[in-house]
């Protein structure tokens, strides 16, 4: 569903990423852990087409409309409402967000609400949402648990269960393994724009996988 | 007929633009404002009994005009900039094209407004008779607004994230305005002071291909400003 | 570095040969008859204009391919004509208040050449600016190529409002073109000094070049840190 090959990418001197290959099957979700500054970011902007790598392939079947991106911005505007933003962001999908979405996150008393007058944890729900409005078949998720309150990140979690057991692909990076483990089916341990370590995680749980991570990070 | 997709998709680029504009109606009020005082700047330094008001009136409705267009034009991307959302329109489906063009009717609609608001009250303030000449003045500013707005929207997409880019915009964007205000400023003399058409249908057919051609670059070019 | 050695041969090369274009300006060429002394300064003024404009047109070219080849020599090659440029224009806009004044009485006249280089100097300045405000390599080399292309787009809509404005508003011709009108002994000085600031041109902008090459790779060793 999702193939990189051969990933280079530079910025100046520094190598964000160095020969980064890898593919995700449909159902699997792949989890990248990686001190700031590995290049997890810019791979994922990779997969999703910001940025054009200057050597190797990224391919996401389905193109940009298959994509869908939870990442450090909200992607809101701040003066339309809840529904105003879904609405815009599906048109340009070429849908329109359904209703259930909105109960999922338990949002549908603020519908109607401009979304700068939500509570913090209000508006990372809405940022979920509208990141799910087109139904997307490939997840890519940027240290997406950051800042989260308990209810958003259940929800968050809840909702990525299922988007794998409906046969679709995700990509998760971040620096916290803790947040990751649980949802992963692959893990991989990035550093300097490589991968240090890439293996399906086999039953192993959030210690192993730290223990291994300080292992080969430090 | 159905509309091609890129331009559906600049409409509702567009339409989001206006409706958050509307909501937050400081873009609007603040450009009037200084629509307001430019003319009672130019109103109070003037000498009434020396020069007639209709001799001045075309310079200062286009520097008027002009000043105005480049202080609305920082918004276009000033929005996305203070929303971050900027990235989720470079995910989408959508062309490049459409984001340009979507910016582009934004502005244009927001730019038309002011003057829709200054002009009358241009007229009303130097007591200038616009009415009989409605027509060829509107296709005067509504071409030499396009051209300003065109390129504006354009190098706004670049200034947006410098420091100074309130400063830097109109330094870059004034050589490129000077053209359009000079051809709209000899059109609109000869318009409000009677004159035959044809006299100035010349000027009206260099605003016209300037439009078209600094459209067609900007269109060309819009996509180098936000790929990486 | 080599490049720079060779950049500063060519510019010494240059300098002592324009002292030369002096000398037989002075001393060897005859004084024009209806201008007096000052005309002598055309010797000087023409061909730098001639190579600001040109300049521009070659940051147009090269930002045209830098945009499809992606090549940083592209760029490096833009920026440093930029630089030479907006030198010569600034030698135009000093000189031809020189020479206007004592033939005019005034220190500014709307001349074509006069007005059409203080265009190309705001166009040079805003792009320096603009290359100046944006941090990331990579966005300024874009930024740049897209306002290079859209000034060297801009250049023949200047040509013409020009040639409009002095239409309408009849002027003095301060600077006499460089038509086949003049004697020999006038036109090979002028020839001589052509090719004097065409290896102008060509010295500054290689050590230029170099300059900009010796600073990125300053940039990379340490990391820009430390960079105004």
């Amino acid at each position: 569903m999702l193939r990189a090959d051969g990933l280079r990418h530079a910025f100046g001197p520094v190598r964000a990423l160095d020969d980064v290959s890898f593919a995700v099957q449909p159902g699997q979700t792949l989890a990248v852990f990686g001190p700031n500054g590995a290049g997890k970011t810019t791979l994922l902007k990779v997969l999703a087409g910001l940025i054009q790598p200057q050597g190797g392939r990224a391919h996401v079947e389905g193109g940009r409309r298959a994509i869908g991106w939870i990442g450090h911005q909200p992607q809101l505007y701040g003066q339309l409402t809840v529904t105003e933003n879904l609405r815009f962001w599906a048109s340009l999908y070429g849908t329109q967000p359904s209703s259930e979405l909105l109960a999922r996150l338990g949002l549908e008393e603020h519908a109607h609400r401009p979304v700068r007058a939500l509570s913090r944890g209000l508006v990372q729900r809405v940022a979920i949402a509208r990141a799910l409005v087109h139904d997307p078949r490939v997840l890519l998720l940027d240290e997406p648990f950051t800042g989260l309150d308990r209810i958003a990140a259940e929800a968050l979690s809840h909702l990525l269960g299922e988007h794998a057991a409906t046969g679709r692909a995700t990509v998760l990076v971040t620096h916290n393994v803790e947040e990751g483990t649980e949802l992963a089916t692959d893990v991989a341990f990035m550093r300097n724009g490589r991968f240090v370590h890439f293996a399906p995680r086999s039953g192993r749980d959030a210690r192993d996988i730290a223990a291994e991570y300080r292992n080969a990070v430090a | 007929m159905p509309l091609p997709e890129a331009v559906r998709h600049a409409w509702y680029v567009a339409r989001k633009d206006l409706r958050v504009e509307v909501r937050a109606r400081t873009g609007i009020l603040s450009a009037l404002a200084f629509v307001i005082l430019v003319l009672l700047a130019f109103n109070f330094s003037r000498d009434p009994t020396a020069v007639p008001a209709i001799d001045l009136a075309p310079s200062i409705l286009w520097v008027t005009l002009t000043f105005a267009s480049m202080l609305a034009l920082n918004r276009a991307f000033q929005l996305e900039l203070e929303n971050q959302a900027f990235d989720g329109l470079l995910l989408a489906p959508i062309s490049r094209t459409s984001i340009y063009l979507g910016k582009l009717i934004a502005n244009l609609i927001f730019v038309a407004t002011i003057e829709l608001l200054g002009v009358p009250l241009l007229a009303l303030f130097f007591n200038v008779r616009i009415l009989p000449f409605l027509g060829p003045l509107v296709a005067t500013i509504a071409l030499a607004t396009i051209g300003f707005v065109a390129v504006g929207t354009l190098f706004s997409a670049m200034t947006v994230r410098t420091r100074f880019a309130e400063l830097l915009l109109p330094v870059l964007l004034l050589p490129f305005m000077i053209p359009p205000l000079m051809w709209a400023a000899w059109a609109t003399g000869p318009l409000l002071a009677g004159r035959p058409l044809s006299d100035i249908v010349g000027w009206l057919k260099m605003l016209a291909a300037y439009d078209i051609v600094f459209v067609g670059v900007a269109l060309v070019l819009f996509p180098a400003t936000v790929n990486e | 570095m080599k490049m720079i050695r060779v950049g500063r041969w060519i510019t010494a090369i240059a300098l002592v040969l324009l002292a030369g274009v002096y000398v037989r300006a002075l001393v060897y060429t005859p004084v024009e008859r209806s201008q007096g002394l000052a005309q002598k300064i055309f010797y000087l003024h023409v061909p730098a204009a001639i190579w600001a404009e040109t300049a521009m047109v070659l940051v147009g070219l090269a930002s045209i391919f830098y945009l499809f080849l992606k090549d940083p020599r592209l760029d490096r090659f833009a920026e440093s004509s930029a630089e030479a440029g907006a030198v010569f224009a600034a030698v135009v806009l000093t000189t031809g208040p020189i020479w206007g004044k004592p033939i005019w009485g005034t220190w500014w006249s709307w001349d074509a050449r006069l007005t059409l280089t203080l265009f190309l100097f705001l166009l040079y300045v805003g792009y320096l600016l603009l290359r100046g405000a944006v941090a990331d390599p990579g966005a300024r080399a874009r930024y740049a190529a897209v306002l290079g292309i859209c000034g060297m787009v801009l250049v023949p809509f200047v040509h013409l409002s020009v040639y409009m404005f002095r239409t309408l508003h009849p002027m003095p011709i301060v600077l006499k073109p460089s038509a086949p009108s003049l004697p020999p002994s006038m036109l090979a000085t002028w020839l001589f000094s052509l090719l004097v600031f065409t290896l102008l041109y060509v010295g500054f902008v290689v050590q230029r070049y170099a300059l900009s090459y010796l600073r990125e790779q300053l940039e990379a060793a340490t990391g820009g840190i430390g960079h105004a």
